[in-house]
């Protein structure tokens, strides 16, 4: 009985032949994604050399660049986990962008109706109402499934419609600052906000630092933890689950719950890191990018990290591309998709470049309508 | 007369497993061919190549002296082959008269033309005697008719050769009957039949001819009417099967087990088991014999608490738990072999040593407080696989990565390794190597002497004959009859899994212990009301 | 023992307490004298011309009497417990909410319900093509959540198309390819990839959005910019039956992707039951290696009717950039391509419930479009949910009930 070398790692051991493999995918997939965007910007005339060099230092290039994509990177990376941790229960929360909105309302209210605290309680505070915010609204779905079985995809999406009008008509009702000419929610206090950390010049905030901590974070609580365990088991096999005693229930709404807080603090922190107040047009589409984010880390919160940054690189290198190349932003949302493409369906990568499988196959898994 | 198969040295194989090693045989017209074996010895991959499902890696087919490629079923059903699959190829949500003519339809104009079909299947029915209803859904029909369905699909498309891949599998001893009577009308008609099995008996039953298979090769024919069954099992399985599992006198003590009208609804609403009481001692191995589908399952998924029952109560060691949390049941000592391992019994992309705590994992040692404690968990694992004789390569290989048998063998050595009162085990050796079920049933028995109340929920009677001390037989939700199993006989069980109860051999006898609750319906009239719910 | 909170008991409980809201939530705002005139108009008929009937409805009394209604209908369900009465019960519970908010909002009003339910049909339109998108593909085992992606790509190219060609008319066929093209990654991925299929269509509807979003900028206000214009497909009411009243306007006086999806649903319900294709359809979504064995070739069929439903799916996404309006906007589906999936469970995969399905929704978007004009004490973003709510509400009331192909979802390896 000796170690076979193709066995998936314990909790302990890392095999590196699998982290290699397990990398080189995402990064095939970027690769190739940016190579067909090539051929998008060629076909429209303009010049590849350009764009990408615009994307590539309009992201990366300087120290305000950078903070700027860190900034960009801080929401995905919690929407992000958001995603992974719903995958971890089996459970596809397509709801981040409901659920980010409602983090933000509440976060925002927090911010500006409670006042005489000071920073090292007030902050911490907002930051907890705008998770269970985000955990209310995702809960819901969490319930409905477990309870009714109505499928959380279409759930969630129908959540995100009704949070984007409650947060429009809150927004331009009863949380509106008479003040300003725009609806919006009046300002955050200062003893609400996210502190700088590269000081005023730059718009790097300490959202960035709890977004990093939170992965390590969920990458222990998933693997290392009790409840860990029960979310994978519910989501790896419920018929195992309810057999070996493990309320599926209760996991489906604690794992939409923890995804929508994770989701809800994605709203949190750009309001109290960056906004500094909510306005009607607030979110726009992290709900998918969050899935794309999710996919392209193969839905491990570790691998989050650098999945979002890149994700904040194209978003924020998008503006200097279409200054240097007259090409239009959404090709960056092409590319996106495109990235997500091969991630989802990695044997095609394989097939293109002749990489032989290794053990471990789907990283993610969703159910459909009947179970 | 030419056969009108011939199969000649053919071989297959998959990765890692010569699944069909230079096979030979011939198939006469008129004549029923039994091919015998384990399971995984290589009879369903040789009817998949013959069926066209899979192609072989050397050799050749040749149909009535013609020599064939089968590529695909079609080429294998205009060839005049028709194969009844052991899990039917039917679809439930449509007619037996769609089912048989998929594929081949008849239509009048763009439109399906079912009058003519049904008539087309009546008359093939009638041919043949097998009495089907054309227009019934196919999953408003009891299983032994289903059967009859794909019977009816193979000579619907005219074939000459009929291919039965463990057919009595799910059948009840009476219904297999019928399947024979059926068998034999289709053989006078002079069609050839190839029947599938790894029962000696039924195959000394019915078969002209009998090949015996082993590990892909073909190590044997036999005549039935003068090969003991104990040459074809030796055959069968290369050396001297232990039949008879050893075991000593019962010593039963008290009751851990009790349930008294239990009445539990399945998934679609019906009743499946319907005011059911029984008992099961400490020390004593009760066997639940019934053909599948009569209520067991839904039985073992509300004594463990994974279904919910309507009305009734049961007992564990005189604790009232009826509709309790399965947790709360196993920390009382019970210990639950379920019946499909892969639904149920472990996560397969989980790690062995994380199926071996999939329902401890929150205990002390596992786990401390909320955090898991991986040294613990891989100890736990690595006695257990030395214990269990789990063929692995490692702890940390995933479940799903083992053979059936060592999938079932961590299952088994989970439940065992808490200190058990009640063993529930549904249909514990399914689908596993003789190795590993000897191996399991020798545990079975040790759990029983160990003072252990054991309930054994099987399809196989002769599992049931060989573990249990006491035979209950389920049919229709109910216990139709409680024996001792000193008193059984296959031929008595086998009537009494088909409902019939009046009988001279099995009259059940009560006594002390060995009471019958007879579906008589003044069983119930002393009971304690059970509460009226609605169905 | 068994809860006593069964789901016709939650069912029926919630929808009593429900009404009994309704009710009072009307009577704290209405008084009892109030009027609500319900109008049925002559077809074809202008504002200011007289009406057929004028349906005055003393408004509180009629909420009462459906209050009262829903009521019985709880209790019937709590005692019945059937199980084919969910569906019902739930589908009149959103009528009859929807009808409450009608009155409601037109209390010393009239409202043109001929011209309601003209505008229900028509709004059904986009979802019941959808819905049936939808079917073809579960009904042969693959799900389609990318239908709301299909819908916008098709919306988007048919309308570049229809700017290109001065023609809506060939605007459509624009939308059906588009869709019939975009579908068949999805079919490469979830067949020939083996790709999770919610996944994959997650993906699609991404790459719809990037796509269509870079073909506005990158195609069509360019076009727009040189002047390229055009109008959106003509109203043609149907000779004679169109005449009739209150049904003319309501089915027969339509635009032709209207009429297509009028068409379409009982075809595909004869297609589906009543022909070999639609037997071997059904037979490869419950059990394709049944099918298989039979010598059908599920995997080409499964190709076959994926892209059948991408050209259904263009054909929807056309009614919004070529028939609603001539114009296309981002992500201007909004949600349709979900509801109709919402819908086709509804139906039970059935075209005819799906159909039904779609019509509760668009009943609402077109509550919700006739009650933006009114003064109303509802903020308008509310009555906006009503469609997203009613789907939750549809979904967790009836699902469970209804039947999903057995093989759906499920790649089919041989």
């Amino acid at each position: 009985m000796s170690r076979a070398p193709a066995t998936t790692p314990s909790r302990a051991a890392i095999d590196w032949r699998n982290v290699f493999f397990s990398v080189l995918v995402p990064i095939l997939a970027i690769f190739t994604a940016l190579l067909i965007g090539a051929g998008i910007i060629w076909a429209t005339g303009a010049n590849v050399a350009a764009a990408y060099t615009g994307l590539f230092s309009g992201a990366f290039g300087g120290v305000q660049a950078i903070s700027n994509t860190l900034v960009e990177a801080t929401p995905f990376m919690f929407a992000g986990l958001a995603v992974a941790v719903g995958f971890k229960c089996g459970l596809f929360n397509i709801g981040a962008e409901g659920q980010l909105a409602m983090g933000a309302i509440s976060a925002a209210v927090a911010g500006f109706a409670i006042t005489g605290l000071p920073t090292f309680i007030h902050l911490p505070l907002a930051l907890v109402i705008g998770a269970l915010g985000g955990a209310f609204w995702g809960a819901i779905p969490g319930f409905l499934r477990a309870r009714t079985g109505a499928h959380e995809v279409i759930v969630t999406i129908m959540m995100n419609y009704i949070a984007i009008r409650l947060t429009d008509y809150l927004i331009k009702g009863p949380l509106r600052d008479r003040n300003a000419s725009a609806p919006r929610t009046p300002n955050i206090l200062e003893s609400a906000q996210l502190p700088l950390l590269l000081g005023p010049e730059y718009r790097l905030h300490a959202g960035f630092l709890i977004a990093v901590i939170m992965a390590f974070f969920i990458n222990w609580l998933l693997n290392r933890t009790t409840t860990g365990f029960e979310i994978g088991t519910v989501g790896a096999n419920p018929g195992a689950a309810r057999y070996a005693g493990i309320s599926i229930t209760r996991n489906f709404v604690l794992a939409m719950s923890m995804s929508g807080a994770l989701a809800g603090l994605a709203g949190a922190v750009t309001v109290l890191g960056v906004e500094r107040n909510l306005k009607a047009s607030f979110s726009a589409g992290y709900g998918f990018d969050s899935i794309a984010v999710a996919l392209l880390a193969k839905s491990n919160p570790i691998g989050i990290i650098p999945a979002a940054i890149f994700w904040g690189a194209l978003r924020n290198g998008a503006g200097l591309m279409q200054l240097q190349s007259g090409i239009s932003i959404n090709l960056i949302n092409i590319i996106q998709a495109l990235v997500i493409v091969f991630v989802a369906a990695p044997d095609i990568i394989r097939l293109i470049y002749r990489i032989p499988k290794t053990g471990d196959q789907q990283a993610v898994f969703t159910r459909g309508w009947g179970s | 007369m030419p056969p009108v198969l011939e199969v000649r040295n053919i071989t297959k194989r998959f990765p890692g497993v010569l699944a069909n090693d230079q096979v030979s045989f011939t198939l006469e017209p008129g004549e029923i061919h039994a091919f015998l074996g384990e399971n995984g010895a290589g009879k369903s991959t040789l009817m998949n190549i013959l069926y066209g499902l899979y192609q072989p890696d050397e050799g050749e087919i040749i149909i009535n002296g013609e020599q064939v490629a089968l590529h695909s079923p079609l080429d294998a059903i205009s060839r005049g082959l028709g194969m009844v699959h052991q899990h039917f190829m039917l679809i439930p949500t449509v007619t037996v008269a769609e089912n048989v003519m998929l594929g081949k339809e008849i239509t009048r104009g763009p439109l399906l033309d079912r009058a003519t079909a049904s008539k087309r299947i009546r008359d093939l029915s009638e041919q043949y005697g097998l009495a089907i209803p054309p227009d019934a859904l196919v999953e408003d029909l009891p299983v032994g008719v289903q059967q009859r369905v794909e019977i009816v699909k193979a000579l619907y498309r005219g074939a000459d050769i009929l291919i039965l891949d463990e057919p009595t599998a799910v059948l009840t001893p009476q219904e297999a009957e019928d399947l024979f009577k059926v068998i034999f009308s289709l053989r006078d008609q002079g069609k050839a039949i190839i029947f599938i099995s790894h029962k000696l008996k039924e195959v000394r039953r019915i078969a002209d001819r009998i090949t015996v298979l082993r590990r892909g090769r073909v190590v044997g024919s036999a005549d039935p009417q003068t090969a003991t069954e104990a040459q074809l099992a030796t055959m069968m399985v290369g050396r001297e099967v232990v039949l008879k599992v050893e075991k000593g006198q019962a010593h039963p003590g008290q009751v851990v087990l009790s349930v008294q009208y239990l009445t539990v609804i399945d998934d679609r609403g019906t009743l499946a088991v319907d005011q059911l009481s029984l008992e099961v001692f400490a020390g004593e191995v009760l066997g639940i014999a019934g053909v599948q589908g009569n209520g067991q399952s839904e039985l073992v998924e509300a004594i463990t608490g994974l279904r919910s029952a309507i009305s009734g109560s049961v007992r564990l060691l005189g604790k009232e738990v009826t509709n309790t949390a399965s947790r709360v049941l196993y920390e009382a000592g019970m210990g639950h072999i379920p019946e499909d391992r892969h639904r149920h019994g472990m996560v397969t992309s989980y790690s062995i040593a994380d199926n071996m705590v999939l329902s401890t994992y929150y205990n002390d040692p596992f786990a401390k407080g909320w955090v898991l404690n991986s040294a613990a968990i891989n100890t736990n694992a690595a006695t257990l696989v030395e214990k269990f004789d789990v063929r692995t390569p490692s702890i940390e290989t995933p479940a799903g990565k083992l053979s059936g048998g060592n999938q079932q063998k961590v299952v088994v050595a989970r439940e065992f390794s808490r200190p058990l009162k009640l063993l529930i085990a549904a249909q514990p050796t399914r689908g596993i190597d003789v190795g590993s079920i000897e191996f399991i049933h020798k545990g079975i028995v040790r759990q029983r002497d160990e003072g252990t109340g054991v309930l054994l929920v099987s399809a196989e009677l002769d599992e049931i004959l060989a573990l249990a001390d006491r035979i209950a037989v389920m049919f229709k939700g109910k216990i139709i009859a409680m024996l001792p199993a000193v008193q059984a006989t296959r031929e008595g069980l086998g009537l009494l899994m088909a409902g019939v109860t009046n009988q001279q051999s099995v009259t059940p006898a009560p006594d002390d212990l060995d009471f019958a609750i007879a579906a008589s319906p003044d069983a119930g009239a002393n009971a304690p009301e059970p509460p009226q719910a609605p169905v | 023992m068994k809860p006593f909170f069964n789901r016709f008991r939650v069912v029926g409980l919630v929808g009593i307490v429900f009404a009994a809201l309704l009710f009072w939530l009307v009577a704290q705002q209405v008084p009892w004298e109030a009027f609500s005139t319900l109008r049925i108009t002559y077809p074809g008929a202008r504002p200011v011309d007289p009406p057929l009937l004028d349906i005055p409805l003393p408004t509180l009394i009629t909420v009462l009497i459906i209050s009262l209604g829903l009521i019985v209908g709880g209790i019937y369900t709590m005692l019945r417990q059937q199980a084919q009465l969910i569906p019902w019960y739930v589908g009149s519970i959103i009528f009859a909410t929807m009808f409450t908010i009608l009155i409601w909002a037109s209390v010393e009003r009239r409202v043109d319900i001929v011209d309601m339910f003209a505008r229900m049909v028509r709004l059904a339109t986009p979802i019941a093509l959808g819905a049936m998108a939808g079917i073809l593909c579960e009904r042969s085992g693959i799900v389609n959540i990318a239908i709301e992606g299909l819908m916008l790509t098709g919306a988007c190219v048919g309308f570049i198309i229809a700017l290109l060609a001065g023609n809506p008319w060939v605007g459509i066929l624009g939308a059906m390819a588009a869709g019939g093209a975009i579908v068949m990654l999805h079919a490469l991925l979830s067949i020939r990839f083996k790709t999770d299929q919610i996944i994959s269509g997650t993906v699609i509807n991404i790459l719809a959005v990037g796509a269509t979003g870079f073909m506005r900028t990158a195609i069509i206000l360019p076009l727009q910019a040189q002047g390229n214009t055009g109008a959106s497909l003509p109203i043609l009411p149907i000779p004679l039956l169109s005449q009739i009243p209150i049904l003319g306007p309501i089915l027969f006086t339509h635009q032709p992707i209207a009429y297509a999806m009028l068409l379409l649903v009982p075809i595909l319900t004869v297609l589906l039951f009543r022909t070999p294709w639609g037997l071997r359809t059904r037979s490869i979504g419950e059990n394709p290696r049944a099918a298989d064995t039979m010598g059908i070739d599920v995997i080409r069929m499964r190709y076959m009717n994926v892209f059948l439903a991408g050209l259904i799916a263009g054909l929807a996404g056309a009614w919004l950039s070529l028939e609603a309006t001539f114009n296309f906007d981002d992500l201007m589906t909004n949600g349709r391509g979900f509801i109709a999936l919402a819908a086709m469970i509804f139906g039970n995969w059935m075209p005819f419930g799906a159909l039904g399905g779609a019509m509760l929704f668009s009943f609402s978007d077109a509550l919700q479009i006739k009650i933006q004009s009114f003064d109303f004490a509802l903020p308008p973003q509310f009555i906006q949910m009503l469609p997203y709510i009613i789907t939750i509400v549809v979904l967790a009331g009836v699902v469970g009930r209804t039947r999903a192909p057995a093989a759906v979802g499920k790649p089919y390896e041989k």
